[in-house]
């Protein structure tokens, strides 16, 4: 009995530490895009700010990063999802002895290295643009066109193998019993093989859509002058990074909360109607006066996705009349004193070492001058002094050369522009 | 009855790479006509439909329906329609969108079809039961859904592969009389294949008895039963006593078989046979388990067998009686119940008599393992 509630107890803590581990950074990360500090951080808390967000929003390369991603997004799905279909069905068609063979030579795209494919993409498709006798400026070297390419290469296998996984249930007779009722090939494929294959081939542009959203490697050779959203963040970095990067973040994860608590939801509701069906009369369901559940009743899933809505809703409403001004200022004073107190306490340990120095004096040579606080691990970073950003006196100012971040975090660094 | 579209399979080979499926094939079903194949899995008659069917190709001879050869003509535009083994029924559509599927792909409005559906679920008996998805009717209903959805395009020859193999006992012989009785209305040809010989005999007009892609005989269920051509024939389709031996001597329509254990026993020549078997020939002598009556014991003449009983069981209408019998198989009797008191033989020596009508004489051949 002992043993087994012990059993049960590490199971749980072990669950904790795995969700700690998989959602942790993402929770952090959401915090960070609502701290003021400029650099994005949870701790300390500081005030509640949306300035990132609207600094988001009024970011040009970023917005138009969305865009690219999006078209190249929707190019890739149509391309792969054609074209993962199609790899599905000839495998299952093929002749059993060359199946294993189709299979490898189908998946190998995704074992190869995003960089190969992107840098083989763009030469690839040099080769034949020259080859046609075409100028730089032609179709085929548009980077749209090349990204949606290089992307599908491996896209495509994801997609086949999400498609497979449906195909192999399906029942061949199916597609034989619409032949022998006068169906046409193409007939029997639209109105039997396809709408089994739908919810495969949602889940698979899906799937599609996110790899294509969250590709670098391919991309990055690619764009041409249609850089992605990660293109556009990877160049953003590199000059440092602010808490406007977090609420993009924070929004991806929030949509990507609801996608999911919308399907689970659907899923739910469609199963709660089946359960229905099936306990229904003939005469309930010929007349369609059957009753089926409501969008909410026993569907957790869709309440919680309208409690996420609502909370949605007031933190947008909160956020367009709420006003950090004060709050910030509150902070500065704050860190103002403190720093004044600091500056007192350095002057007085400086003052106290003086005095034993000069009670020392002559019996050795004379002792680092530097203060001991310099060795701090955080470099200046921490120091009240970077972040109130005046010059306070010249005390704390050895301290600031030391950063370890180098200048990455300095100050001006933030507030400058990231191009 | 003939009012159908009959069809004829002439010479019809099938080879899948050196495997035959079919060899030299040669049936004549007349319109209207209930058809079955008859035989064991594997033996071809799947094949046979899918060749009717325009599923496959025939690697030799013809396939004929109505007198016009159906070769290169696909599955959907020959006058055919297929029930196949496990339905096929499409998931995803209502029933009513099932039984018409055949009129979308014409492009029928939804109101004809809805019409059309109405009056098919009234012939089997399934009214009201149109919107519902085919998961959620029984097994019973399933099939009779499938056999609509043929019905619906309007064939002149409905082909069915064992469509009752998926259903219980009970089902089974109901599902038997409704397709009889639906053949019968809407009179057109039907050809279907099954290894259940008790299907086979109860429904069809005509069989053709199958083995590994050899068509062994055609008849009406009771010759097939009474006269059977072939040791195959004999052993596959009910049961039956085997007794092997060679031919003695030929007068007419009975021969004089030296079996191995039970002596010189007569018999009567299978009509296929008639002439073709000559003393010193292997042959096989077949005797149905109801064809035997008890004997007094010790009773001796070429129409008694002796030998002793291993077993007994009583079956309600009928008492069982194995005995000792030819080729490490039991041989089988089965008495009538009449009322009569049954004494047990057990362990010991038993006479029974037969009417030599009522016994087989066919050139030795293969068995039905079953």
């Amino acid at each position: 009995m002992k043993n087994l509630s012990l059993m049960r107890l590490s199971i749980w803590a072990y669950l904790a530490i795995f969700f700690a581990y998989l959602l942790g950074p993402l929770v952090i990360m959401s915090v960070t895009a609502f701290n003021s500090p400029e650099f994005p951080r949870a701790t300390p808390w500081e005030c509640l700010t949306f300035e990132w967000f609207s600094a988001l929003f009024q970011d040009e390369r970023i917005l138009n990063g969305i865009k690219n991603s999006v078209m190249v997004g929707f190019g890739t799905v149509i391309l792969s999802v054609a074209m993962g279909l199609a790899g599905a069905l000839m495998l299952t068609q093929i002749w059993p002895k060359l199946r294993a063979t189709y299979y490898t030579i189908i998946i190998a795209p995704i074992l190869v290295p995003g960089v190969v494919i992107g840098i083989s993409t763009l030469v690839f498709w040099d080769r034949i643009n020259r080859m046609l006798g075409l100028g730089a400026d032609s179709f085929l070297s548009n980077g749209l066109f090349l990204t949606v390419i290089g992307q599908s290469t491996f896209i495509a296998s994801y997609c086949m193998l999400v498609l497979v996984a449906r195909l192999q249930r399906y029942d061949a007779a199916l597609t034989e019993a619409a032949l022998d009722l006068g169906a046409t090939h193409a007939q029997a494929f639209r109105k039997v093989l396809l709408p089994f294959m739908k919810p495969a081939i949602a889940s698979a542009a899906v799937l599609a859509f996110l790899a294509s959203f969250e590709n670098y490697n391919t991309t990055t050779f690619t764009f041409g002058e249609y850089p992605t959203l990660t293109i556009e963040l990877a160049q953003k970095v590199r000059y440092g990074i602010t808490p406007a990067i977090s609420a993009l973040a924070f929004i991806i994860v929030l949509l990507t909360v609801f996608a999911a608590l919308f399907n689970e939801a659907n899923i739910r509701r469609k199963e709660l109607v089946l359960e229905a069906r099936k306990g229904a009369t003939v005469e309930e369901l010929s007349s369609g006066r059957l009753k089926l559940p409501g969008f909410l009743s026993s569907n957790w899933a869709a309440v919680a996705l309208v409690i996420v809505a609502c909370a949605t809703v007031v933190v947008v409403g909160t956020a367009t009349v709420y006003s950090p001004q004060q709050c910030i200022a509150d902070v500065q004073e704050q860190k103002r004193l403190e720093t004044e107190m600091r500056i007192q306490e350095l002057q007085r340990q400086r003052e106290l070492r003086r005095e034993q120095q000069e009670a020392e004096q002559g019996s050795t040579a004379p002792a680092q001058s530097q203060p001991a606080d310099n060795n701090s691990g955080f470099g200046g970073v921490f120091a009240p002094s970077t972040l109130s950003g005046e010059d306070e006196s010249g005390t704390a100012e050895p301290a600031e050369e030391d950063s370890g971040f180098g200048g990455a975090f300095a100050p001006s660094t933030l507030s400058g522009d990231g191009d | 009855m003939s009012a159908g579209v009959g069809v004829d399979l002439e010479n019809l080979w099938i080879r899948f790479g050196d495997f035959v499926a079919v060899r030299d094939a040669k049936v004549h079903i007349n319109g209207g006509d209930f058809f079955s194949f008859l035989g064991p899995s594997g033996c071809g008659k799947t094949t046979i439909l899918r060749a009717v069917s325009g599923f496959l190709e025939p690697s030799e001879g013809q396939v004929l329906i109505g007198g016009k050869d159906m070769k290169g003509i696909g599955p959907n535009k020959r006058p055919t329609a297929l029930i196949f083994q496990n339905l096929a029924l499409f998931p995803l559509m209502k029933v009513w969108e099932n039984i018409t599927f055949s009129m979308e792909i014409k492009g029928a409005s939804a109101r004809e079809r809805r019409k059309r559906a109405d009056e098919l679920l009234d012939m089997i008996a399934l009214p009201d039961q149109g919107d519902k998805l085919p998961s959620e009717l029984s097994g019973g209903q399933r099939q009779r859904v499938a056999i609509a959805r043929a019905l619906c395009a309007e064939p002149d020859v409905l082909l069915l592969d064992e469509p009752l193999s998926a259903l219980d006992l009970k089902l089974r012989q109901h599902m038997r009389t409704e397709l009889r009785e639906i053949q019968k209305r809407v009179g057109i040809t039907f050809i279907y294949i099954t290894h259940d010989q008790g299907e086979a005999l109860t429904m069809s007009d005509n069989i053709a008895v199958m083995r590994a892609g050899v068509i062994d005989q055609i008849g009406d269920g009771k010759t097939i039963y009474n006269d059977p051509s072939t040791a195959f024939a004999a052993s596959f389709v009910g049961e039956n006593n085997v007794f092997r031996g060679t031919v003695k001597q030929v007068q007419g329509d009975t021969a004089l078989i030296a079996t191995n254990r039970s002596g010189d026993l007569l018999a009567r020549v299978s009509s296929a046979n008639k002439g073709k078997m000559k003393p010193g020939d292997d042959a096989m002598m077949f005797i149905r388990p109801e064809a035997f009556a008890l004997a007094p014991v010790g009773s001796e003449g070429d129409h008694f067998v002796t030998a002793t009983v291993t077993n007994e069981e009583f079956e309600g209408n009928a008492f069982n009686i194995f005995m000792e019998g030819d080729g490490g198989k039991e041989m089988k009797v089965s008495l009538p119940n009449l009322g009569q008191s049954f004494d047990s033989h057990k362990g010991q020596p038993m006479t029974l008599q037969y009417d030599v009508q009522n016994a087989v004489a066919l050139p030795a051949g293969d068995l039905a393992t079953e």
